[in-house]
């Protein structure tokens, strides 16, 4: 019982007037970029890790919780009413569900991708309470040659299982490492990769890294092969769904779940193939097989809801153990160090408030989501007809600033300029980047 | 990306055969070991990749809300951007960042085809400004006011 003790505290913490400003702050300011292209949840994160000199970290937490389920949500937006998937998790979801938006059932499938991020946002952050303790308590019976070991099992099954070649895979890791790996050696105290530039001897800040690569690289990606004509957006209503979309919907959604969580949890579960397997069970098991390719709701509903669930699972790891299977989990995880709090298996016992905080924080956020979503769809079918050029300016724009404001240092600049370079290089290659 | 890979492996064998070595009782790894073995490794996977590449093996590009991958790289674009880029890198601390911060928004939506020229402009002061006293009074960073020091 003492775990839920824990959780009421936290949600008390929570929902505070200033914490639920936060919340919605950030419900909004994710699912915002979750519907625009080119920028995802981890560079939002990232951009806003200054935040995190001047606010309390419950708050910064809060917050950075609203901006992960948010942008999980905004995206099937994207993928529903205009056809091109912005991630790999959403690409299931966009088969079936822009198909529905074709043949007017666009409310219904927005309405449908809704609820089911909601539920399977519920229920996942539910397993995460009952399944992150449990881990991080027996992670912390483990020594330092065990974590080790489940650091790179982890490290290696991410390169191998996600994107589509192993071999680009391991050289992105090894690329990291070689970054890791600029700064002063920690045990004898000697610059190591440094260029003999003593404002290297701290390493590269991650944030450079993570909006080089996420926002620079990208912007720079997506301006090489801009398309000229804009994109064609479905409009659409309040979504809302009719007695029979229910009934069809509510046992995908559960069963999506199911597949969702347990590959989120896993090192390298992701996201990709839980939507998959949820699409083919539906596919096996609906009643309505001819729909499907044509607009099935059951090919949204429990994709969808695996794609949350599974977001929700990463959130395991990253708990429990301070490891990141995704990007974002990634960049969270620099925000508690940039607190001084030390991301692993002991944070449950040494921030109890603050882990809890942040859990209940994520019942909240998925609440907010539901509420505020369902009438503000019509607003961010709009945000999608966003002129591009001003999409793009502004991304370079906001990546800039995040990456200066760190340190205040022109070099990280020059730093964010290199690695966007490299981003660049990587998509050019054939490399991929999970969100 | 190879050249790359061969670019970094080399600097860090050569970074970490410079360091001294030798402190075997507090370190037994040393501070040598881990850039030689990830700088080896990506020599060798250099190598592999390239071997790879000569075959045949082409990365399946991702696609994109904004992509139209079959279109060919516009390069003309890109090395705009960049050198506006740079621009901003060496005008940020004379200039400050809400000349710089608007002259970078301004400058990237032009050469991404945005043709109102005046507005860009405009859209690009107000960003600029505005971060520039979002972080310095809500977050207590003070951008580099630069020439404009005194006057924001």
């Amino acid at each position: 019982m003492d775990n839920f003790n824990w959780l009421l505290q936290g949600f008390a913490e929570a929902a505070t007037p200033m914490n639920l400003l936060y919340a919605m702050i950030g419900v909004l300011l994710g699912t915002a970029v979750g519907v625009l292209p080119g920028i995802g949840p981890a560079m939002t994160v990232a951009l806003l890790l200054p935040i995190t000199y001047n606010v309390e970290p419950s708050a910064a937490f809060i917050m950075f919780a609203g901006i992960y389920y948010g942008g999980m949500y905004g995206g099937s937006t994207t993928s529903i009413l205009l056809n091109t998937p912005g991630e790999s998790s959403s690409v299931i979801t966009a088969i079936e569900g822009n198909k529905m938006a074709k043949a007017g059932r666009a409310a219904q499938a927005l309405a449908t991708a809704a609820i089911g991020s909601f539920v399977a946002g519920t229920i996942g952050t539910l397993l995460l309470v009952l399944f992150a303790p449990a881990v991080s308590r027996f992670a912390v019976t483990l020594g330092a040659p065990s974590y080790l070991a489940i650091m790179l099992l982890a490290l290696v099954a991410v390169t191998m299982v996600l994107g589509n070649s192993k071999l680009r895979g391991i050289t992105s890791l090894l690329l990291g490492l070689a970054i890791g790996l600029v700064g002063i050696d920690s045990l004898t105290g000697q610059p190591r990769a440094t260029f003999g530039l003593p404002l290297l001897s701290d390493g590269i800040d991650i944030v450079v890294i993570a909006v080089a690569v996420f926002a620079l690289g990208e912007a720079l990606w997506v301006a090489a092969h801009l398309r000229r004509r804009p994109a064609e957006v479905i409009p659409v209503g309040r979504p809302w769904m009719g007695k029979e979309d229910w009934k069809r919907s509510w046992m995908p959604l559960l069963r999506g779940t199911a597949y969702g969580f347990p590959f989120g949890a896993l090192p390298a579960g992701g996201a990709e193939l839980p939507t998959f397997l949820s699409y083919v069970t539906e596919k096996k098991l609906s009643k309505h097989k001819e729909e499907f390719g044509k607009g099935a709701i059951e090919g949204v509903a429990g994709p969808e809801a695996a794609n949350n669930a599974s977001a929700a699972g990463t959130l395991v790891p990253m708990l429990s153990l301070g490891l990141p299977t995704n990007a974002t989990a990634a960049v969270m995880l620099a925000a508690f160090v940039s607190y001084g709090i030390q991301p692993g298996p002991t944070l449950f016992d040494k921030e109890p408030l603050l882990t809890w905080t942040l859990i209940a924080s994520l019942f909240i956020g998925n609440t907010l989501l539901l509420v505020l979503n369902l009438p503000l769809a019509p607003l961010w079918a709009k945000l999608l007809r966003t002129p591009r050029p001003y999409l793009y300016a502004g991304i370079l724009f906001f990546a800039t600033l995040g990456a200066f404001a760190v340190n205040l240092q022109p070099l990280d600049l020059a730093l964010l300029l290199v690695f966007g370079l490299m981003g660049l290089m990587m998509r050019r290659s054939g490399y991929r980047y999970c969100r | 990306m190879c050249a790359v890979l061969v670019l970094v492996g080399a600097f860090l064998i050569y970074d970490a055969l410079s360091l001294a070595g030798g402190f075997a009782k507090v370190d037994p790894v040393g501070p040598r070991f881990f850039p030689l073995v990830i700088g080896s490794d990506l020599l060798v996977t250099a190598v592999i990749l390239g071997v790879a590449i000569a075959r045949g093996s082409v990365g399946e590009a991702d696609a994109g809300e904004d992509i139209d991958p079959d279109a060919p790289s516009d390069w003309r674009t890109v090395g705009l951007l960049v050198a506006m880029f740079v621009a901003t890198i060496v005008l940020v601390e004379p200039l400050g960042w809400a000349i710089t911060g608007a002259l970078l928004f301004a400058g990237s939506a032009t050469i991404l085809g945005s043709k109102r020229y005046v507005f860009n402009i405009v859209i690009g002061v107000v960003l600029s400004v505005g971060s520039f006293y979002a972080f310095y009074s809500g977050l207590g960073i003070p951008l580099p006011a630069g020439i404009l020091d005194g006057i924001l």
